[in-house]
C-alpha cells in the first residue's frame, strides 16, 4: 500500500477520533490477551476438537485498543501479503467487526486460515512497536482470526468484495492449495474466468490433507472456499493436469489463456538410513493424509492408519508438531519429537511448540536417527539416535548440529513419522515443455512477477520455493495474479 | 463422479468394471493406473487400467473381491457412480520392437498385462504368453490375451485346466525352446519374485509391475516406496514398472502386509 493511501486511511475522521479517545498511557497499560483454549487433558482425547477457541468480542476490542495505530505501520511491512493491519485492528476497536473482516478480505482470500496458521511471531507481530517498549506485541493473529470468524458467522454484514466486470478470459490454476487459492481469488476479483484443478478429491491442498482439524477445522477452509465460489471461482477435483489432460489440450480445446502452477512440493523426503522402509516408518505426509484427508482416526473411515504406543516424530517444523500431536490424540502413551538441532532453531510456530508441551509431548532435541531396528515380522521396534551438539553457523545462519563421537542411544518405538521436508512434485513438471527448472526440480520464475520462462505460465508456492509456509505461498499467488493481469491486459488489449 | 457402464463377472469374485472416463480413456497408455474411491468414507484404491475405449469414453478395471473396499467396488451396477476417479497415473510401459517377448501373468495380473501384451504385439514383437492361476475358476482374460499372443500357454497349480504347474514352469518351457529378448511378469508379489529369479538364470531382462499400498498415488505419501537396485523408489511416480532383477521383493512382501492387522479392525458390512 502506498504511503499516501495509508495516510489517507489513517486520517479518516472516525479513526482520528478513535485514536484521540484513549490516552496512549492507557493503551499501553494493558496486558496482551490470552487465547481461550480447550484444556490439554480434554483436547488430546479428540482429533477433531479445535484447541484455540478464539477471542470474545470484549477481549478482541480490549486487545485492539492496545494497538497504538502507529503512523509508520511496521506490522504491515512484516506481512507477506501486505494486509492493512492497523485499519482492521482499529475497526475491531470501534466494534465494526464486519468492516474489519472486509478490510482483511481486500488483501487475503483466506483470512480465517491465516489467523490460525501464520507464524505471526516471525512476521507482523515481530515488527510491532511494543517490542521497542519491551512489551508483548499486539495479538494481530488472534484479531485476524476473530474478524474472519465473525464474517463466517455473520455473512449478512460482510458483503461480497467488489468484482470487476467479467472479461471472458479463461485462466487455470493448477493445484488447489493456498497459493492457487490466493491467486484464484484475486483473478476472479479482477474479472477473469478462473478454474482451479486439483488431483485429490478435496479442495484445499495442505489445508485439508496436512494441517489437522485441531489446528484448522475443515469447516473453516470450506467457508473460505464457499466465499471464493461466490466470487465465481470454479473447482475441478480428481484432475491431474498434465495427465488427465495436458496444458496444450486445456488451452487448445478448452480455451485457457494462461496458467498458474501451484502444485506444491509433493514428494516427502526420507533420510536414507537403514531400516527406513520397515513397516511402521512413514512420512508425515502419509500419516497426516490418512488421518486428515481420509479420516482414518474415526471409526467409520475405511482408510486404516497404524497406531503406536511410543511414537517418534523426526523434525522440528509445523508438520512435525502436527504429526506428534496427532499421534498423542490417536492414543500414543509417549509421543516424542526427535530433532537434530536445539529448541531455539526449531522452525515450528511458537504456539504449536507450546501447545505440544502442554499436551505432554516429549522433546529429544540434539538427537538424530541413524538406524531403525525391526521385529522379526518387519515392524519397527527401535531407533538408534546419534547425539548431537551445536557447532559453527551453517548456510541457514543457524548453528550446525554435529555428531558427538560414540554418543548413540537406542529408543524403543513402535511407530516413526518422518517430517524432514519435501521435494517438488515431478508429475506435472514432466509434462511441462519449455518451462525452465532449477537443479532442485523447482520452477524458475522472475522474482518480481512469478512468471516462468514460458510467458503464459506463472508459478508460486512450494513448486517454486521448495517448501515454505502457507502465507508465503499465498503471497506468491497474489503477486502472480497482479502480474498476470498486467501481462494479459497488454497481450489482449484489455484497457 | 463417474458412471459405471457395465460389470461383468470374469471368474470367481473377479469382475471387469467399465466406467465412463473419457479424458482418461484418451490419455492413458499401457502400464498406467487410476485411483478410485467409492463412498464418502471410502478408501483410495489404485487399480491398473486393463482396457480403454476412446470412442465410448470408457476404461475397464479388473477387480477381485478381497476386502471391504474391493467388495464395494465389485458390487457397483450399471448406472451407479464411482465417487472419485483420477488418472492416468504412473509411468507408461516402454514399448518398442525388441524381438520376442515373454509375458507371464499370475492370476489377476492378467488384467494389467493385457494392454502391455497388446502394445508389444502391435509394435511388431513375437509375443509368448503364459497365463497361470491357482485353478481354472481363477483364469481370466484368456481370449483377450490369446488374441494378441502368438502363443498362449495355460497353467494351473492344480491341473484343473491347461498344464499342471506354476507360471515359471510354463515360462521356462518357452525359454528352453526359443530365444526370448524380454520378459514381463505381472501378478502377486511372490509370483513376480520367483518369475524374476527364473529369468535371471537365463539373463533375460525382466519388467515387473508392482501393486503397492498407496494413498494419493501422486507421489505425496510415500507409502508405495520400494527398494530397487539399493535405492528407494516411489511406485506411483517412478513406477509402477521396475527392473524385476533389481527389486527387493522380500521388503515389498513385508510392506504389502503393513496394514493387515488394521484391516481386520474394519467394520464388517
Amino acid at each position: 500500500m502506498s504511503k499516501e493511501k495509508y495516510t489517507e486511511m489513517r486520517n479518516q475522521p472516525w479513526r482520528d477520533e478513535l485514536r484521540k479517545a484513549v490516552p496512549m498511557k492507557e493503551r499501553t497499560a494493558g496486558e496482551r490477551v490470552k487465547m481461550n483454549e480447550v484444556d490439554p487433558a480434554e483436547r488430546i482425547k479428540s482429533q477433531l476438537l479445535e484447541v484455540n477457541l478464539g477471542l470474545t468480542p470484549e477481549q478482541a476490542q480490549a486487545e485492539a485498543k492496545r494497538c497504538m495505530d502507529c503512523a509508520n505501520h511496521p506490522c504491515i511491512n512484516g506481512c507477506p501479503v501486505g494486509i492493512d493491519i492497523p485499519t482492521f485492528v482499529k475497526q475491531i476497536e470501534k466494534g465494526e467487526f464486519g468492516k474489519a473482516a472486509n478490510t482483511l478480505r481486500e488483501y487475503s482470500s483466506l483470512p480465517a486460515v491465516c489467523g490460525r496458521v501464520c507464524p505471526q511471531e516471525k512476521q507482523c507481530e515481530a515488527q510491532c512497536t511494543y517490542h521497542k517498549m519491551k512489551k508483548e506485541p499486539v495479538a494481530i493473529g488472534y484479531l485476524e482470526r476473530f474478524a474472519a470468524d465473525y464474517a463466517i458467522k455473520n455473512p449478512g454484514e460482510c458483503p461480497k468484495p467488489e468484482k470487476k466486470p467479467a472479461n471472458g478470459i479463461k485462466i487455470a490454476a493448477i493445484g488447489a492449495g493456498p497459493t492457487s487459492l490466493a491467486f484464484a481469488g484475486d483473478m476472479a476479483k479482477l474479472g477473469y474466468d478462473v478454474t482451479v484443478f486439483e488431483a485429490l478429491h478435496e479442495i484445499g491442498g495442505v489445508l485439508k490433507y496436512g494441517i489437522p482439524e485441531f489446528r484448522l477445522p475443515n469447516s473453516i477452509v470450506d467457508s473460505e472456499l464457499k466465499a471464493m465460489e461466490e466470487l465465481g471461482v470454479k473447482f475441478v477435483t480428481n484432475f491431474l493436469v498434465g495427465r488427465t489432460a495436458t496444458l496444450e489440450q486445456l488451452s487448445e480445446e478448452h480455451g485457457f489463456k494462461a496458467f498458474y502452477v501451484g502444485s506444491g512440493a509433493g514428494l516427502p523426503r526420507f533420510m536414507n538410513i537403514p531400516g527406513e522402509n520397515l513397516n511402521g516408518v512413514m512420512s508425515s505426509n502419509e500419516y497426516l493424509t490418512r488421518v486428515n484427508l481420509m479420516g482414518a482416526g474415526s471409526e467409520d473411515s475405511e482408510t486404516p492408519v497404524l497406531r503406536g504406543n511410543t511414537v517418534m516424530v523426526v523434525g522440528g517444523g509445523n508438520t512435525a508438531m502436527d504429526s506428534v500431536r496427532t499421534a498423542k490424540r490417536l492414543g500414543a502413551e509417549r509421543a516424542i519429537i526427535v530433532y537434530r538441532r536445539s529448541r531455539e532453531e526449531m522452525p515450528a510456530r511458537l504456539e504449536e511448540v507450546h501447545h505440544a508441551e502442554q499436551e505432554g509431548i516429549e522433546f529429544m532435541t540434539l538427537h538424530n536417527p541413524i538406524e531403525y531396528i525391526g521385529t522379526e515380522k518387519g515392524r519397527v521396534r527401535a531407533v538408534r539416535l546419534q547425539k548431537m551438539e551445536l557447532g559453527e553457523p551453517d548456510a541457514s545462519g543457524r548453528r550446525k548440529p554435529v555428531p558427538i563421537k560414540d554418543a548413540i542411544v537406542e529408543l524403543p518405538i513402535d511407530l516413526a513419522v518422518v517430517a524432514v521436508g519435501v521435494s517438488p512434485n515431478p508429475l506435472l513438471l514432466r509434462t511441462l515443455k519449455g518451462v525452465e527448472l532449477s537443479k532442485w526440480g523447482t520452477i524458475v520464475v522472475n522474482e518480481e512477477t512469478n512468471q516462468s520462462s514460458d510467458p503464459d505460465i506463472f508459478a508460486g508456492g512450494d513448486i517454486v520455493r521448495g517448501g515454505a509456509t502457507v502465507i508465503l505461498a499465498m503471497g506468491d499467488g497474489r503477486k502472480a495474479a497482479a502480474s498476470m493481469d498486467e501481462y494479459l491486459r497488454k497481450k489482449y488489449n484489455l484497457d | 463422479m463417474n458412471k459405471v457402464v457395465s460389470n461383468r463377472l470374469l471368474a470367481n469374485n473377479i469382475h471387469a468394471i467399465e466406467v465412463e472416463a473419457p479424458l482418461i480413456a484418451r490419455s492413458r497408455k499401457p502400464g498406467n493406473f487410476v485411483i478410485l474411491r467409492v463412498g464418502d468414507k471410502g478408501e483410495r484404491i489404485p487399480l491398473t487400467i486393463a482396457d480403454a475405449d476412446v470412442e465410448k469414453g470408457t476404461i475397464t478395471l479388473v477387480v477381485q473381491k478381497v476386502g471391504a473396499s474391493s467388495a464395494k467396488i465389485v458390487s457397483l451396477q450399471p448406472g451407479d457412480m464411482v465417487t472419485d476417479l483420477v488418472g492416468p497415473l504412473g509411468q507408461n510401459t516402454h514399448i518398442s520392437k525388441v524381438g520376442t517377448v515373454l509375458a507371464l501373468a499370475g492370476g489377476l495380473g492378467a488384467a494389467p498385462l493385457l494392454p502391455i501384451v497388446k502394445g508389444f504385439k502391435e509394435a511388431g514383437n513375437r509375443v509368448l504368453t503364459v497365463l497361470a492361476a491357482r485353478n481354472k475358476d481363477l483364469l481370466i482374460l484368456r481370449e483377450e490375451l490369446g488374441a494378441y499372443s502368438d502363443e498362449l500357454l495355460i497353467m494351473t497349480d492344480d491341473g484343473s485346466e491347461g498344464k499342471k504347474g506354476v507360471v515359471t514352469v510354463g515360462g521356462e518351457e518357452f525359454i528352453n525352446r526359443e530365444k526370448v529378448d524380454l520378459a514381463i511378469a505381472i501378478g502377486p508379489a511372490i509370483m513376480m519374485k520367483f518369475a524374476a529369479q527364473m529369468t535371471k538364470k537365463y539373463d533375460i531382462p525382466t519388467i515387473c509391475s508392482l501393486n503397492t499400498i498407496m494413498v494419493d498415488g501422486t507421489g505425496m505419501c510415500g507409502a508405495c516406496r520400494v527398494t530397487v537396485g539399493g535405492e528407494t523408489k516411489f511406485t506411483c511416480v517412478d513406477g509402477p514398472e521396475f527392473d524385476g532383477h533389481a527389486i527387493d521383493f522380500d521388503e515389498l512382501l513385508n510392506r504389502l502386509g503393513a496394514y493387515k492387522e488394521e484391516e481386520c479392525k474394519l467394520p464388517v458390512k
